[in-house]
């Protein structure tokens, strides 16, 4: 009873401190600036870009005269697997991210098939950073986008296990070079990211193996389309090595959409398809991820 | 830091009050030899520094055809969008400060000519260019974004069709260079 009375009076008072709270731009590190999903939304590897592609975006709310952050969490429903990742990052300035994610891959009933037990997990430590060149998404000439290198440096967590597969390493680098812009004559957006890799399903299977141990050029694109100015559709192709000799690895893709729920929270929604995933073909399904961003 | 030194001047005066000047009737526009503007009684603008008239001013080219006048209302759609930006920015806390002493009046009629003139519905534009009109304004990115999404609210509001309001922000998204200062 006590406690009852004590929190029905001192929550709606809560509510009220945060709806009074001073202006976001009373602090200059966090003004909260950005376009609403100008930061992008995190990829799998955690890098804000698309969901599958990393983008020359950099992560947060905060424009050039701010620090950012964002924290997000995917769930992957495949036809025999299930993947889970999640991860934060640090906008700087818009200039500079910092990333991290942790990558969860559930063999389910296929780990028993591969003789790894049923429901063992493959995961993975990302750790990303990118730095904005030239460009910004938005503003300037139509003609010159927003230019990022990045680097992702990939630890499987399986090392035994990734080398009885055949890998070469169960460490691995990506190097990144992306170009971004949205082209508001047609309210369309447009991703192209060239990557150096050698990563084995993005690197939860390790990295190289007897068809080709070194890193190979690989081509992400993302075109995306603006409904509304927190709606936005589209579309991801992006290309992968096939280094593993006992498993063909596919070219992925997605259809997503992702809505800016508010400022801070963006909801996407995907339908994936990664192809053959350790010798099990069709792998395809739903994937939902959810965003803060400040 | 600057609360520092409010402070240290806050302590440096003396405790004791001295006897204060009655200063209400100083005329410090004078005092610090700022000239007075006048407001024209006929427009009901402040005078500007002369400059030369040119469309080009602007910082765009016109679209061509009525498809983009006809989606924003013609001149009448024009002038409620322009109205409600200019309310729309006074009132937002994010920026209103930098709105705060300046000519109203004249914001209203540059930037309805400037938007009318650019999606050609018939308007000259007679104002001043992008840099010099922004200049010592100390406006930011996270200024421009802030704009950027009232007009987008005022668009909204008149109905215009996003993909048409996206064709607009595309004309003026490259002024970004002349219009933020920091
Ligand atoms: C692409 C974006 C922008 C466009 C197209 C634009 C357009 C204009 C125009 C046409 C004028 C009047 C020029 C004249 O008096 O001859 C003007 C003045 C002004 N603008 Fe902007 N503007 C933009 C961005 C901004 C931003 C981001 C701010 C601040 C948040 C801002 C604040 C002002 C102020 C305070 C004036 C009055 C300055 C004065 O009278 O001295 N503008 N703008």
């Amino acid at each position: 009873m006590h406690i009852h009375s004590f929190k029905s009076c001192i929550l709606p008072s809560l509510g009220l401190m945060l709806v009074a709270a001073p202006p976001a731009n009373a602090d200059p590190l966090l003004d909260g600036g950005k376009l609403v999903l100008t930061n992008g939304i995190s990829s799998i590897e955690g890098a804000s870009g698309g969901g599958l592609a990393s983008w020359a975006t950099i992560a947060g709310m905060e424009t050039d005269r701010g620090v950012g952050v964002s924290a997000h969490v995917t769930g992957i429903e495949l036809a025999d697997y299930g993947w889970q990742s999640h991860g934060a990052s640090v906008g700087i300035k818009d200039r500079v991210e910092l990333s991290y994610a942790r990558q969860n891959f559930d063999t389910r009933k296929v780990g028993a098939a591969l003789g790894l037990g049923e429901g063992y997990r493959f995961n993975q430590d990302i750790f990303a950073a990118k730095v904005r060149l030239v460009g910004d998404t938005v503003y300037g000439s139509p003609l010159l986008p927003q230019i990022s290198l990045g680097v992702q440096h990939k630890r499987s967590l399986d090392a035994a296990i990734v080398k009885a597969v055949g890998a070469a390493s169960s460490e691995g680098t990506d190097f990144t070079a992306s170009a971004t812009k949205l082209f508001l004559s047609k309210s369309v957006l447009v991703n192209a990211t060239a990557r150096l890799t050698n990563a084995n399903q993005f690197g939860l299977l390790g990295f190289g193996g007897a068809n080709q141990t070194d890193r190979t050029l690989q081509f992400e694109g993302s075109v995306a389309y603006m409904l509304t100015p927190r709606l936005v559709v589209g579309g991801e192709y992006r290309t992968r090595p096939s280094n593993l000799a006992i498993a063909r690895e596919d070219d992925a893709h997605d259809l997503f959409v992702a809505w800016a729920i508010t400022r801070n929270a963006t909801v996407t929604a995907a339908y994936a398809d990664v192809g053959s995933v350790a010798t099990f073909d069709g792998q395809r399904g739903g994937l939902v991820s959810l965003q803060f961003a400040f | 830091m600057t609360f520092a030194l409010a402070f240290a001047l806050l302590a440096a005066q003396p405790v004791t009050e001295a006897p204060q000047e009655d200063l209400s009737g100083v005329d410090w526009e004078k005092e610090f030899g700022v000239e007075k503007k006048v407001v024209d009684p006929v427009t009901g603008e402040l005078p500007v520094d002369p400059y030369t008239q040119d469309p080009a001013n602007a910082g765009a080219t016109p679209f061509t055809g009525d498809s983009m006048a006809k989606a924003f209302g013609g001149q009448d759609g024009i002038r409620k969008i322009v109205d409600r930006l200019v309310d729309l920015n006074v009132d937002d806390p994010r920026i209103a400060d930098i709105f705060k002493n300046q000519d109203l009046v004249r914001l209203r009629r540059t930037l309805f000519e400037q938007v009318c003139f650019i999606l050609d519905a018939g308007c000259t534009y007679t104002g001043r260019d992008m840099k010099s009109s922004h200049k010592d304004l100390g406006t930011t990115r996270a200024d421009l974004n802030a704009l950027v999404e009232n007009l987008q609210q005022a668009m909204r509001e008149a109905e215009v069709p996003f993909a048409a309001q996206n064709r607009l922000l595309a004309k003026l998204a490259p002024m970004d260079k002349d219009v933020v200062e920091r």
